[in-house]
């Protein structure tokens, strides 16, 4: 019965994926490898306008193409109620619009069909009369006296403003500035991008007509979640809807809103008693689901002589597009924005923060954006360096110099976050000897005399995940506490229910993990479910790096559960008293005599077979975590670059990336999390961009436009690590699925800054295309020569 | 974004592609690779009645003979990368092919197809234009010859008549002290040039006999620097002649202002690459 | 227009419309699932497949075009059950997270194998730059396709040290 003890492969392990093994043979189940009986096809006709007033839509054409079934306006949804929905941030969105496009890439129409290629021909003869009007495309016109009103149709909405928010203590800040020996400002724009992820968003709607049930498969990161909104927003009882996340391929935020088109797609199946599928391609991907940033941002140091920082001052305009959507579940309005006092001993700081309704699509929470800390960590490590700089000291010495001390956690910051745990300076240093900092100073300046144009940059980033403590965060007043249910079967294997939802971390295989190393079962013999509504625990999603900090604690939670009764029903086969059992590597020991041992697959058995009397059958539990805080994972990234001045181009010859996110539970996942993020990053500061001409036409609606690097422009990543574990998380872990999107940018930015201070350039808005670094060289040159 | 319909057709001999294209014109379109022509149908910016597949005819045949490369309109970008021919004696094409579009493009794409669509932002149209190429034009009149200068003729406009076909682009055979080099600046890869210069220098006895200059995306269509090329002749290859022809390039070439670059830009970067494609021709063709 | 496509060394026929784009014909009419569409603009490589040995893009070529021609998808890649070592090494090597563009990479990646059996870093990047990734940074892409060519190597070696 007793076995020898085997390594089992939990905490820390490169455990291979399981995942893997249906995706390399092409065997993944994604959204439109889904196939139902009489599934009907289902095609969006979108507003080429960013502004205009709908006179008339008028499908009869489009309606007689064979195979055409149905055509779906604005005016039937509402019939129904369904033209409007709510948004997750307490504003409505419109499904299809009625009396005005606000945004080009709008949904208009719809038109449901035998196959998608008829259903694109169809959209053709729809025929719709706009009359175009004034258009806004930033949060200056948006705020201008005479903007066109977006959202006419708002009660009480008289202008272009939704929201001003404020965090932190503006009179000590004042105060701050007012004693200060030098102030440094900086201006900077967070273009706009999206998050993009390789598989679009869709559905596939199947409302049964004989049993009410609705099954709807779809691209959520959110299963349960969605449930309950489209029990609210439909009226369909909760217990008859069930969605279902099957394989997704990438989510990154762009797959937690809830879209017209999956709106429609579940009406128009209620109405034709048909499966509907709507897969969108990638134009409409780009032009109309979740976009990302879009912030313009003031700030503002106050620094004494000697390079320490007294106080952060930081404004910002939020650009909202025409609805205000962000998917963030916090109460304040920015997300975590105000963690923007970083990775830095800051005793008083204040955020100003006013969102705009602009004609553009709507969103801004997305891209592993952490709710808003990519934008502010973007502020504050440019604002940090540029400092150093003007002070006159080297920018490693004087983040060093202004860093939180491991001794002062949990560290209150100035914004009111308590910091978990961390160890900046540990960061700090392993990634300047990994990059060999000061001998790449000494080499930057022997370029420098021959002509050559290097930069360093650094970032040191503090992440806040985990969303969220339940007196701060919920959604639709949902707490954010998510499950695990966990069973064990006669046999020893066991069957591990998640609400969190994969799009590529390899859930299947960390969460067993956990399991594991509580336990003692391998992870190949626990089998992990997640993605049907019906059959998972209840959950908020998996966006914001919060699977580990929420579902992973849970999991740990849950089996701890286990791992008690297991230890009562070990007591009882090895007849001693439960005081006396002691559980490793899947073994109960009694203590003083390591001969007397059953197995976990011991215990599994006996739980059905030979329990105390008393003692229910069964070896299963279900746990809900609320995380008494946040955790903070941080790191800090060094990028190397070479700049040539003649064309503008700039390369990455090194990138470092040491990376604290606690206790890693698979540190070969956790790399490719890494790796992902510092290749997202590096698009963004490098190609990736939404824009819109004058007439709010968008630009970056398709990959030709909006740019994704590939393998060739994509630098090498070098790892490094430092492990300080989250003191209040049940195995130690953070979180690490944005840290490198939170953190790179600034870096290569500060890099090709970097590289540049010394010709006079200053500041280079992303994305740091050559053309705009050469008309900052040419800028700064001439400035120089005015000057 | 799905084409619309269409009729296919696919000829089994050239006379046959002729015959088809005589008979259904305008409402017709060659496919030959379609790396072009696919994804223009996808947006239906492009909505022909008629396909007329070539892509299997045997029109993809590279060879030298005497003075003359003569190229297939069939022949892949990736035969083109892979061609010993072109690698022993035509740098400028051997340095050009591997940077159209994407490795995966280049399976299909070819030549032919490339220069028939007329994107002032094509890379092979420049090249042909600095090796003084022609191409050869075939329809159910017969076949004529044109200079590659005649047949570009503005954005996404060739000379070719609705019924005729490009067979074969000929290319004369540089001089042994000869050098070449395409060098483009694009965003990533897969991206059109925002700027690029195709540049070739032949040599004799040490100095310029002739210089090839052509620049892409810089203008309507691909743009001979004519002043340049007329500069470098007969002059010896300095820094400062090339300055000069750097100069002259930039001046030849109209940029527009757009999210690649301002037309500041771009003009300056035509001076640069000119100045450094010259210099590597040079340093090619002195080893040669 | 009826066809015949020798898919994965079996030849399928269908009756289609001239303007079904490959990927389509390979997804809808002949059930292979694998491989994915990524974008409208011939830009991201998803549905890439060996178009007579060769990778193309299966979005930018018309079904019809495949007619009499060989299509390898991924589901071709498993010779008598066995995984294809690229396979085996992108699981080994976490050269996938969330799996939409493995396919087109793995068959992208045995096709420069053949020619190149031990790329440099630089090799594999340049081979696989028409393809996007948005999940693995491309870092460990490159490690399994190299990782394959070095197990595909030792097993040549190993067969011909048998043989000798």
């Amino acid at each position: 019965m007793a076995t020898e003890a085997e390594e089992i492969r939990g905490i820390g392990h490169r455990v291979r994926r399981k995942e893997d093994d249906r995706f390399i043979r092409g065997a993944g189940n994604y959204i439109d490898d889904i196939h139902l009986p009489g599934m009907l096809h289902m095609a969006i006709l979108r507003s080429p306008f960013a502004h205009a007033k709908i006179n008339s839509v008028d499908g009869s054409r489009a309606q007689e193409l064979e195979g055409v079934i149905a055509v779906v306006t604005g005016e039937l949804m509402a019939q129904h109620n369904l033209a409007w929905m709510p948004t997750l941030s307490g504003d409505t969105e419109a499904v299809l619009a009625t009396d005005k496009v606000r945004f080009q890439g709008q949904e208009v129409a719809a038109v449901i069909a035998t196959d998608p290629y008829i259903a694109k021909d169809a959209l053709e003869l729809i025929d719709v009369d706009y009359d175009p009007l004034g258009v806004v495309i930033n949060p200056e016109q948006a705020a201008a006296a005479d903007a066109p009103l977006i959202r006419d149709e708002k009660e009480g909405q008289a202008d272009n403003h939704i929201y001003h928010w404020e965090s932190g203590d503006k009179e000590a800040t004042d105060a701050a500035f007012a004693q200060a020996d030098r102030v440094v400002s900086l201006d900077t724009f967070y273009p706009r991008s999206h998050p993009s992820p390789l598989e679009t968003c869709g559905c596939l709607a199947d409302v049964n007509p004989a049993t009410g049930q609705a099954t709807i498969y779809m691209t959520s990161q959110a299963p349960q979640l969605i449930r309950t909104v489209f029990a609210l927003v439909a009226g369909l009882p909760e217990e008859k809807i069930r969605i279902v996340s099957p394989d997704i391929g990438g989510g990154f935020g762009n797959k937690v809103p809830v879209y017209p088109g999956y709106v429609v797609a579940t009406a128009a199946s209620l109405l034709l008693g048909h499966p509907v599928k709507w897969i969108e391609d990638r134009t409409e991907n780009l032009i109309s689901t979740g976009f990302a940033r879009d912030f313009w941002m003031h700030g503002e140091v106050a620094l004494k002589e000697d390079g320490t920082m007294t106080g952060l001052r930081v404004s910002l305009d939020a650009d909202e597009g025409a609805f205000y959507a962000d998917a963030q579940p916090s109460k304040f309005k920015v997300g975590l924005f105000h963690i923007v006092s970083g990775s830095y001993d800051l005793p008083a700081a204040h955020v100003v923060a006013d969102g705009y309704y602009t004609n553009k699509a709507p969103g801004g929470v997305a891209y592993r954006c952490s709710f808003r800390v990519t934008e502010a960590s973007y502020m504050i490590e440019r604002l940090v360096q540029n400092a150093a700089y003007e002070i006159g000291m080297d920018p490693a010495d004087f983040r060093k110099k202004n860093f939180i001390e491991k001794d002062q956690f949990p560290y209150k910051s100035a914004t009111g976050f308590e910091y978990d745990s961390g160890d900046y300076h540990g960061a700090m240093e392993l990634a300047l000897e990994k990059v060999g900092y000061e001998q790449l100073r000494k080499e930057q300046a022997e370029a420098r005399e021959q002509g050559r144009l290097i930069g360093i940059g650094l970032a040191s980033f503090t992440e806040v995940v985990g969303a969220g403590p339940h007196k701060d965060y919920d959604i639709l007043g949902i707490k954010m506490n998510d499950g695990a249910e966990l069973r064990v079967h006669p046999t020893g294997k066991a069957h591990l229910k998640i609400s969190s939802q994969t799009q590529g971390q390899g859930h299947e295989t960390t969460f067993a993990q956990i399991v594991a190393e509580e336990l003692g079962i391998q992870p190949e013999d626990i089998k992990v479910t997640h993605g049907d509504s019906d059959d998972t625990p209840y959950g908020l999603g998996t966006y914001a790096s919060r699977s580990t900090p929420t579902v992973g604690a849970a999991t740990a939670m849950v089996s701890r559960k286990l791992a008690d009764k297991a230890r009562k029903l070990a007591a009882h086969l090895l007849e001693v008293s439960e005081e006396d059992v002691e559980l490793a590597k899947g073994r109960f020991t009694v203590k003083g005599a390591p001969d007397k041992a059953v197995t976990i697959q011991d215990v599994a058995f006996a739980a059905y077979t030979n329990f105390p009397d008393g003692m229910e059958a069964g070896l299963e539990g279900v746990a809900y975590y609320d995380p008494p805080n946040l955790t903070f994972p941080f790191g800090t990234y060094a990028v190397v670059v070479e700049v040539d001045a003649d064309t503008g181009q700039w390369k990455v010859n090194r990138m470092v990336a040491v990376d604290d996110c606690g206790v890693r539970i698979n540190p070969m996942v956790v790399e490719g999390q890494i790796h992902g993020g510092l290749c997202e990053g590096f698009g963004i500061a490098a190609m990736e961009q939404i824009t819109f001409d004058e007439e709010g036409n968008c630009i970056g609606a398709n990959f030709l436009d909006y740019l994704l690097p590939t393998a060739w422009e994509t630098p090498r990543f070098e790892l490094g690590e430092t492990v300080t574990p989250s003191p209040h998380h049940p195995i130690g872990a953070k979180g690490v699925g944005e840290s490198a999107t939170v953190g790179s940018p600034a870096a290569f930015v500060n890099a090709v800054i970097d590289a540049l201070w010394p010709l006079g350039v200053r500041n280079i808005d992303m994305p740091l295309t050559s053309a705009k670094v050469w008309e900052a060289i040419q800028a700064a040159k001439a400035g120089a020569a005015a000057g | 974004m799905l084409p619309s319909r269409f009729e296919y057709h696919r000829p089994e001999s050239l006379e046959e592609a002729y015959q088809l294209l005589d008979r259904y014109g305008d409402d017709a379109k060659v496919l030959a690779g379609g790396q072009s022509l696919i994804p223009v149908m996808k947006l239906r910016l492009a909505t022909p009645g008629h396909i007329v597949d070539i892509s299997r005819l045997p029109l993809d045949e590279i060879s030298e003979s005497g003075d003359t490369l003569t190229v297939g309109a069939l022949a892949r970008h990736h035969d083109l990368e892979r061609s010993d021919v072109i690698e022993a004696g035509y740098e400028l094409m051997a340095t050009a092919a591997p940077l159209i579009s994407d490795p995966i493009v280049r399976n299909l794409g070819t030549i032919g197809g490339s220069l028939c669509h007329a994107d002032p932002a094509g890379d092979w149209g420049s090249v042909m234009l600095a090796l003084q190429a022609s191409v050869v034009i075939g329809s159910t009149r017969g076949e004529r010859e044109l200079p590659i200068s005649e047949f570009l003729v503005d954005t996404f406009t060739t000379a070719l008549e609705p019924d005729e076909i490009l067979t074969r682009i000929k290319v004369p055979k540089p001089g042994a002290t000869s050098g070449g080099t395409y060098l483009k600046l694009e965003r990533k890869v897969g991206d059109f040039a925002s700027v690029a210069t195709a540049v070739h220098l032949s040599l004799s006895n040490g100095t310029i006999e002739r210089a090839g200059i052509a620049l892409t995306a810089v203008g309507t269509k691909n743009i001979p620097a004519t002043d340049a090329e007329n500069s470098l002749a007969g002059a010896e290859p300095t820094e400062g002649a090339f300055a000069e022809a750097g100069r002259l390039a930039a001046e030849a070439s109209s940029p527009v202002d757009d999210v690649r670059g301002s037309e500041a830009y771009k003009r300056h970067v035509v001076d640069v690459y000119v100045q450094r494609g010259l210099a590597r021709a040079l340093e090619s063709a002195r080893a040669a | 227009m009826e066809i015949t496509v020798k898919v994965n060394g079996a030849d399928r026929t269908a009756d289609v419309e001239p303007r079904m784009l490959l990927a389509h014909l390979i997804r809808e009419q002949f059930g292979l699932t694998g491989t994915h569409m990524g974008c409208d603009t011939t830009s991201c490589g998803a549905c890439t497949v060996l178009l007579d040995g060769k990778p193309v893009k299966s979005c930018t070529v018309f079904g019809v075009q495949a007619d009499g021609r060989e299509v390898t998808t991924v589901e071709g890649l498993m010779q008598d059950g066995q995984l294809h070592p690229i396979q085996a090494a992108f699981k080994e090597e976490h050269g996938l997270q969330c799996g939409f563009c493995t396919p087109g990479m793995m068959l992208t990646g045995s096709v420069l194998l053949a020619e190149h059996p031990n790329p440099t870093d630089e090799q594999v990047r340049w081979a696989i730059s028409g393809q996007i990734c948005r999940c693995t940074g491309y870092m460990n892409i490159v490690n399994a396709i190299q990782a394959a060519g070095r197990t595909m190597s030792e097993s040549k070696q190993d067969a011909e040290a048998s043989v000798a």
